[in-house]
């Protein structure tokens, strides 16, 4: 009963901070509803016993990318956004690609079949440790995707710095 | 009583209601202890620095100033609220309150002495570099929400800096995690008895450094104290707060500087371990006791620091402080962690 009452709070609080996100007018209100989200994001994962992926969501997300949204938001100083009706109202179209992404999901929910049990038990993460037992896998099993994703995330610094000297040097 | 309480809530509710008074009790002890330890702190400054700059510092309310605290509280306490008229009200009321109550968070991890801790989580680590980048936003909120040109050149400032001192922080302390194989603070400390003199500072001495340097930054303390540079920015991010909105953030940044200490502590002074012929030969609780004070000396030596430095350097300039942090304390860090893998794996009978 109680882990169904968490749940759902979680899933009601997110889903409403999310539309709140998305609606404020004044982009600095929008960055904090956002970090509240964050937080939400952060508990759901605790819930699932993934203490770790919490505290990464906090340090990463709120931390780190949501103050540098924070910072571009800032220094355009934008106070309130500007509207402006639409010419074209393009309300039918989101509306058919919603309400074909719910169907679908609601089929793909349906004949979902939890697979196997694997070594990796509730029982077995919570006497090893998430932390430990995620280190264990990360850096044997999946060592190559791994390695991969910094690649690409070092391509993606160094691109970085070369677009910025380049305006530099003009 | 405990079959009526089970009764209504079911098997094992009493149980789990006597938990929660004891983390309340905890969390109550925890918190005053903490304000008081505040409260002295910026006494224990302002004498300091008075007699290091030969003077003697506050000593008209009570024996030798003791009270001095206590009537500054309540001089804020009583003074008037103002907020700026073009100011964001809902922002402005929150950005000290997060800033705050992120400090008051970080405590909930501390181990104080062996056993006490009132949240004894995996991630204790995580957990503080969590609650400090959100105290970021309390900064950053309470700068722009001010509406005022040196409110929000403080809290800019202050943002960019606390965030690129984290990552060098952040690194230093991979340094500890990889000794001790864990995250948890209590696992941490109790780690460090295998080492000499019980300390992962002698080991770790680059991390130490690079830690001592980072928790300056953070805490927004000289010798990096840019974001409230008195001489251009008036007070920086917190300009135009008044009264008790205002003791927040003084609140708050007394609170970081003694989270900063206690981490200095706990992962690289060792905590409150003790030599094992003394644990051994006292009674367990008077232990305890001893573990407490060992621990809280460690912690003012820390703090003692930090005002010997507001004493002795003048400021950096910006620019030399993005230097600092970027070129020298973050590649140095980095180089700690190779270190310490590489001394880890070859020579596995010392580390």
């Amino acid at each position: 009963m109680l882990p169904k009452l968490f749940f759902g709070y979680f899933a009601v609080v997110i889903t409403v901070l999310s539309i709140l996100v998305v609606t404020r007018r004044n982009p600095v209100h929008s960055v904090m509803w956002m970090l509240l989200l964050f937080f939400n994001l952060a508990s759901m994962y605790l819930f699932l016993d993934a203490e770790f992926i919490a505290a990464i969501q906090v340090i990463v997300y709120a931390g780190a990318i949501l103050v540098l949204f924070l910072f571009v938001v800032l220094l355009l100083n934008l106070r309130e956004e500007l509207k402006a009706d639409r010419f074209i109202g393009s309300w039918p179209a989101g509306l058919i690609v919603a309400a074909a992404i719910m169907v679908s999901m609601v089929f793909a929910i349906n004949s979902f079949v939890p697979g196997p049990m694997g070594t990796y038990s509730i029982d077995y993460i919570q006497k090893e440790t998430y932390t430990k037992v995620l280190g264990e896998v990360l850096y044997t099993e999946y060592l190559f995707p791994f390695e991969i994703a910094s690649l690409i995330l070092l391509i993606a610094i160094i691109g970085a710095i070369v677009l910025a000297k380049k305006r530099m040097r003009s | 009583m405990k079959e009526t309480v089970d009764g209504i809530i079911g098997a094992g509710g009493f149980q789990m209601i006597i938990n929660i008074v004891i983390i309340l009790l905890k969390i109550a002890a925890v918190v005053a202890v903490a304000l008081l330890h505040v409260a002295y702190a910026t006494y224990w400054e302002r004498k300091v620095i008075g007699h290091m700059q030969v003077r003697l510092g506050p000593r008209e309310v009570g024996p030798f100033g003791l009270f001095q605290p206590f009537a500054d509280g309540i001089k804020l306490f009583f003074k008037e609220d103002i907020i700026p008229a073009n100011a964001d009200k809902p922002l402005f009321y929150l950005a000290p309150v997060i800033f705050f109550v992120a400090a008051l968070t970080s405590l909930s991890v501390l181990p104080f002495f062996n056993g006490f801790v009132i949240a004894d989580i995996n991630v204790g680590l995580l957990f503080l570099f969590a609650m400090s980048s959100l105290g970021a936003y309390g900064i950053v909120l309470s700068g722009w929400s001010s509406n005022s040109k040196y409110a929000f050149l403080g809290g800019m400032r202050s943002a960019s800096q606390i965030i690129s001192y984290e990552i060098a922080m952040g690194l230093s302390l991979v340094g500890v995690m990889m000794l001790a194989g864990s995250l948890n603070l209590t696992d941490i400390v109790k780690a460090q008895q295998q080492y000499p003199l019980g300390i992962f500072a002698i080991p770790q001495i680059l991390g130490f450094f690079v830690f001592v340097v980072a928790a300056f930054a953070e805490t927004n303390r000289l010798p990096f104290d840019l974001p409230e540079a008195e001489s251009e920015l008036v007070a920086g991010y917190f300009t135009e707060y008044s009264g008790f909105r205002f003791a927040l953030f003084f609140l708050g940044e007394y609170t970081g500087m003694l989270i900063m200490s206690a981490i200095a502590a706990l992962c690289f002074l060792g905590g409150w371990g003790l030599p094992a012929f003394i644990t051994n030969n006292v009674p367990h609780i008077l232990a305890l006791v001893l573990g407490l004070f060992w621990f809280l000396i460690k912690v003012y030596a820390f703090m003692f620091f930090y005002y010997w430095i507001r004493a002795t350097l003048p400021r950096y300039r910006y620019d030399q402080l993005m230097a600092i942090g970027w070129k020298l304390l973050i590649p140095l860090a980095l180089a700690n962690i190779v270190l310490t893998g590489l001394v880890k794996i070859w020579v596995k009978g010392i580390l």
